[in-house]
């Protein structure tokens, strides 16, 4: 069964209960919806801990809406400058750390939950891969979530600029500064993305407005076509077989149980565990050792003082690592904007895995040692190059790899990873799929 | 030949300087008492603490009285923030850079060298003698930083020797020891200033993390038993 069979409208038993609901099931798909999203929306029953970081992800989604609509209640987009020559934007979030009741629970919520947000995100990601839940016919679910990635990507940019510390400052005005080397309409086209000729109060009101309404509901959107793709489909599994294939007389999948209550009471075991996770960083390491909350973020955004060393937050940094690795000028066109579009293609590339991959079998588990090993390089090299993008360009491993020419090598392979696999995945061993799933 | 590349490998092993590290005095509400009378003494003439509520310090254990009587000195209402009365406008025009406010201070000087109490800890210890200065004081943590020594008095001068140490060269009126607590008591006002809920949100992370365990204790069984017939 899928989301999209009619299921019969609920049928009063004559209480009063029954009635009401007859009624309003008659007038809405109450009953369809909970039947062919939940009670009868059959997943595979050999999901692993892989299988637990969409529920998280939407769950972050939930705790930054909520605590986001609490922070706005206090917070104010204004770059003037206060009584005590502090920006006003910079100050309303001190504000809520200190004088709003329960302010900086919430604040650190939503400061832990974008980083929470992106390591959730790329391990959900990284299941997709493992499991090859990109192909065929989940393809447009994957377009989805690289789409949901990129509009992640561009809340957490737009959300990073409002608490207006000199890392919001420096990370915005380098970033938009990129659209700057496109040619010809560069220029033009980063004045009007900041509506200033440098990061302003105009470019902060913006990336409020961005922050809180354009690009949530955009996400909102994405996840419900996201999981209403999931469902026409159906999950994949660890053993990458289609559970579609083999079914009992009632027509329902044999290694296929209902989501709920199956996997709700399952995911609410995810759910505490994560939670734990989560309060053990608000609550004793908020700052996530620098690496959540910069330090530098915790001075006021001065345009006259320009930090010596301007790192994004560290879920950019493996595509910072790629933009930086672009150094040539190629067609007399500065690198920077080569850099961009390295940077653009690392993100959009991902949307073309599901026609890169050529392997007759889905699942890592039966998939040969070319895989495994590319699949383990890749990872560590989207670590190191993480890594690298937190560090001055300057830095060197032991004070003696310079990090520069490493990053560009691992920046080569991340991209040659995906363009060489339409070969690579077609010669690798393979081993023969199980007809059913195995536990 | 070894001296003309010394700058090019200081440079290629990166400016990591040593910090010393200060003593964690959160709990010791005495300390963090005789930080604040030092922070309203000697730096809330020149740099604010705007976020902070001089009644805030009754987390200290002082009473509203005590702090109006002994550390307030133009503020007249407790709830009033710890500003001062001249504007950065004007800091800017007689100092050439507004002090900046320091209700922050400790969460923003952290680094990879250490956090930033150690390194308030050494900078406010680092201060020597230097004629070339306008202030006529430098530090060897933060090169010819605006502000001079405003603790010279406590600590006395400290000189650069020959191997560019630092050198007591005339004692202040208190020992070396007694200026590293008082010095530690201050550092560890300005971390407490830094995030007053801190103490408060690591007791109650307990509790949440309590409350999530027996949560576990409950789903996890849950779980089970839902799933003991799924093979």
């Amino acid at each position: 069964m899928a989301s999209n069979t009619n299921f019969e409208k609920y049928k009063s038993d004559g209480s009063l209960q029954g009635n009401l609901l007859e009624w309003f099931d008659a007038r809405f798909p109450a009953t369809s919806m909970w039947r062919g999203h939940l009670s009868e929306y059959y997943a595979p029953k050999n999901f692993n801990f892989w299988y637990f970081f969409g529920s998280l992800a939407m769950m972050v989604l939930v705790i930054q809406i909520l605590t986001g609509i609490f922070l706005v209640m206090h917070y104010k987009p204004d770059a003037s400058v206060n009584a005590n020559g502090i920006p006003v934007a910079f100050a309303s979030v001190e504000y809520i750390m200190r004088d709003v009741p329960w302010g900086w629970l919430i604040r650190y919520m939503h400061s832990t939950g974008a980083s929470a947000f992106f390591i959730v995100v790329y391990l959900h990601m990284f299941r997709g891969m493992l499991y090859g839940s990109y192909r065929q016919p989940r393809e447009l679910i994957w377009i989805f979530g690289t789409l949901l990635f990129l509009c992640l990507m561009a809340e957490a940019f737009m959300g990073y600029l409002l608490p207006w510390g000199q890392m919001s400052f420096w990370g915005a005005q380098v970033i938009v500064n990129l659209f700057s080397a496109i040619p010809l309409i560069g220029e033009p086209l980063s004045i009007w993305i900041r509506g200033d000729f440098v990061v302003g109060d105009a470019t902060l009101n913006r990336f409020f407005s961005f922050h809180v309404i354009a690009v949530p509901l955009v996400l909102l959107g994405l996840v419900a076509a996201h999981i209403l793709a999931l469902h026409e489909v159906g999950s994949n599994n660890p053993d990458g077989v289609e559970i579609k294939k083999r079914k009992d007389v009632h027509g329902n999948p044999l290694d296929g149980i209902p989501f709920h209550p199956y996997y709700t009471v399952k995911d609410i075991v995810g759910v505490v565990v994560f939670l734990m996770v989560f309060s053990i960083i608000v609550f004793f390491a908020p700052e996530g050792g620098g690496y959540f909350l910069e330090y530098n973020n915790f001075l006021p955004a001065d345009p006259l003082k320009t930090p010596p060393h301007i790192a994004p937050v560290w879920y950019f940094t493996p595509y910072y690592s790629l933009l930086r690795a672009m150094v040539w000028p190629l067609f007399g066109i500065d690198a920077k904007f080569w850099g961009v579009v390295a940077m653009g293609a690392g993100v959009v590339i991902l949307a073309f895995l599901p026609w890169l991959d050529r392997s007759p079998v889905k699942s890592i588990r039966y998939r040969g040692p070319i895989f495994k090993t590319l699949l383990a390089l890749f990872v560590i090299a989207f670590a190191i190059l993480g890594f690298l993008g937190t560090k001055p360009p300057s830095y060197a491993f032991f004070g003696v790899i310079p990090g520069a020419p490493v990053a560009q090598v691992l920046s080569a392979f991340y991209f040659l990873y995906f363009l060489t696999m339409p070969w690579w995945s077609k010669i690798d061993k393979y081993k023969p799929e199980p007809d059913r799933v195995t536990m | 030949m070894a001296l003309l590349f010394a700058p090019l490998t200081a440079l290629a092993s990166g400016a990591s300087v040593h910090l010393d590290k200060a003593p964690d005095v959160q709990g010791d509400k005495a300390a963090l008492q005789s930080g604040a009378r030092t922070f309203v003494n000697y730096c809330l003439n020149c740099h604010g603490a705007s976020f902070v509520r001089y009644n805030r310090l009754t987390d200290l254990g002082l009473t509203e009285q005590q702090i109006k009587e002994n550390l307030m000195f133009t503020a007249v209402k407790t709830g009033e923030t710890m500003r001062i009365s001249a504007r950065p406008e004007e800091q800017k025009i007689w100092f050439g850079a507004a002090p900046p406010d320091l209700s922050l201070v400790a969460r923003a000087r952290a680094s990879e060298d250490g956090s930033g109490a150690d390194w308030l800890y050494t900078y406010l210890r680092s201060f020597y003698v230097d004629e070339n200065r306008p202030t006529g004081w430098n530090n060897t943590l933060f090169a010819n930083v605006g502000m001079p020594n405003v603790l010279w008095q406590l600590q006395g001068q400290q000189v650069l020797n020959k191997e560019h140490h630092l050198e007591l060269a005339v004692p202040g009126t208190l020992t070396p020891a007694e200026y590293d607590k008082q010095v530690g008591d201050l550092v560890g006002f300005l971390v407490w200033l830094a995030e007053p809920d801190a103490g408060f949100r690591k007791k109650i992370g307990f509790g949440v993390l309590a409350f999530l365990v027996v949560l576990f204790a409950f789903a996890y069984p849950l779980k089970k038993a839902y799933w003991k017939d799924v093979k």
